[in-house]
């Protein structure tokens, strides 16, 4: 078993012992069990998963981080909903706006903001994903 | 001397203005609540993100990121974070003061709030952005303010940025402050602000061997997580100082609506009293014109 907190700057999203936790990295999935090194590594959107009581959870984060010791995993990222959180309609309006946004700039633009923008869309396609599942 | 019907508008009219401030009173009391929660719920994200980033700091030579350059060359942006609306005691004249004793270069403003646009654009300051938040502040609006903010600074127009804002200290003392946003400066990187207020409201160091105690490994290396790490830091900073701005100013309009209430009432009792007394006159006057009229006719 291993503590998780899940944290926005907003609210604690959740906070409890779980089984195993698999994270979204630039470097793909990872999952954490418990005596994982100590480790800080940023998180991109996607689908967070812990299995609670036998049980698999799944959560569409944003961008942010995660600060993992061996008796506990801290994720701090700026959104992190469920599955019946998620209004797949405005959702989909986010991730039209953003990608109509990001088609109105030329390479030329500087990398932060597309990289803000496609993190933008990530997030929305993360929330999509979780809805359909 | 003012007439009965004379004082017995006026009553009705403080009577009116103390109902007014009663209400608005109310309506920021229940407001600050709301707002000094939401300083608070950030709290536990800023000592997670402290954690890290004092760990990060240990391992900062080596490491560079734009946020960190310190240039010579360019303007001091200042964000000034005041409040849209009046009415909320001396919160904004105390802070405008503070901006005008700290800022004393070649700055240029960006602003959240009206009230300190306004004051900024009658003395001719130049104004580059605005701003305008809902209530509560979702944190999704705080990121165009730190994207303007870093945007500017990364053009190279400016060489540092700076945020004026009203702390929450509590709910009877909110004490204007200036904070340097960028460029980052490492050795106070990590330090704690107080929200709660205890003291001054000012920072103080992180729990260093705590968070030292921890050897992390940085995936995928050190420099990808700083650099991951900063433009979220710069964000959650003005998130936070926007909560703070938002809560001082429910408190500061709470308290000063009570104020102002206590006051009509104040005055309201005194005006009846003034009033009962006058009318107490005018009755002993018409009795006594009476009573001397029928002596007279006897």
């Amino acid at each position: 078993m291993i503590k998780l907190d899940i944290v926005t700057p907003e609210k604690k999203v959740f906070s409890g012992e779980v089984a195993d936790v698999y994270l979204p990295t630039e470097t793909g999935e990872i999952g954490v069990l418990e005596t994982h090194t100590a480790m800080v590594t940023p998180l991109i959107p996607g689908e967070l998963r812990y299995a609670k009581d036998g049980k698999v959870h799944a959560l569409a984060i944003g961008t942010g981080f995660a600060e993992v010791d061996q008796i506990s995993i801290s994720v701090l990222t700026d959104m992190a909903v469920s599955a019946e959180e998620v209004d797949e309609v405005q959702a989909e309006e986010d991730k039209k706006a953003a990608e109509k946004a990001l088609e109105s700039l030329d390479h030329n633009d500087d990398a932060e903001e597309i990289a803000q923008l496609q993190a933008s869309i990530g997030k929305s396609i993360a929330q999509i994903q979780l809805k359909r599942r | 001397m003012a007439n009965l019907k004379d004082i017995r508008r006026r009553i009705k009219s403080v009577n009116n203005t103390a109902q007014i401030t009663k209400a608005m009173q109310m309506v920021a009391a229940a407001k600050m609540k709301k707002a000094q929660d939401q300083a608070l719920a950030g709290r536990e994200y800023a000592d997670k993100l402290n954690l890290v980033l004092t760990n990060l700091k240990s391992n900062m030579e080596g490491l560079s990121h734009p946020y960190l350059e310190v240039r010579e060359e360019g303007k001091h942006l200042v964000l000034v974070i005041s409040t849209d609306k009046g009415l909320c005691g001396g919160i904004n004249t105390n802070l405008l003061k503070k901006v005008r004793a700290e800022i004393t270069d070649a700055a240029e403003y960006s602003t959240v709030g009206k009230k300190l646009k306004e004051q900024l654009v009658k003395t001719d300051e130049t104004i580059v952005e605005d701003f305008t938040l809902d209530d509560p502040i979702p944190f999704d609006e705080v990121k165009p303010i730190a994207k303007h903010l870093t945007d500017q600074y990364l053009s190279g127009t400016y060489n540092k940025v700076s945020v004026c804002f009203t702390n929450f200290v509590s709910t009877l003392v909110q004490e204007p402050h200036v904070s340097q946003l960028l460029p980052v400066d490492p050795s106070k990187l990590a330090e704690k602000r107080d929200y709660e207020g205890v003291g001054k409201g000012n920072v103080g160091e992180t729990d260093t061997a705590a968070a030292l105690e921890k050897e992390y490994t940085f995936e995928p290396d050190a420099n990808s997580v700083l650099s991951a790490l900063l433009p979220q830091y710069i964000t959650f900073q003005i998130y936070q100082m926007v909560v703070e701005a938002r809560a001082s100013e429910h408190s500061a309009r709470m308290v000063a609506m009570k104020a102002a209430t206590d006051n009509a009432n104040d005055l309201a009792k005194d005006l009846k009293l003034e009033y009962n007394k006058l009318r107490q006159a005018a009755i002993t006057a018409e009795l006594l014109e009476i009573t001397t009229a029928m002596k007279a006719l006897e």
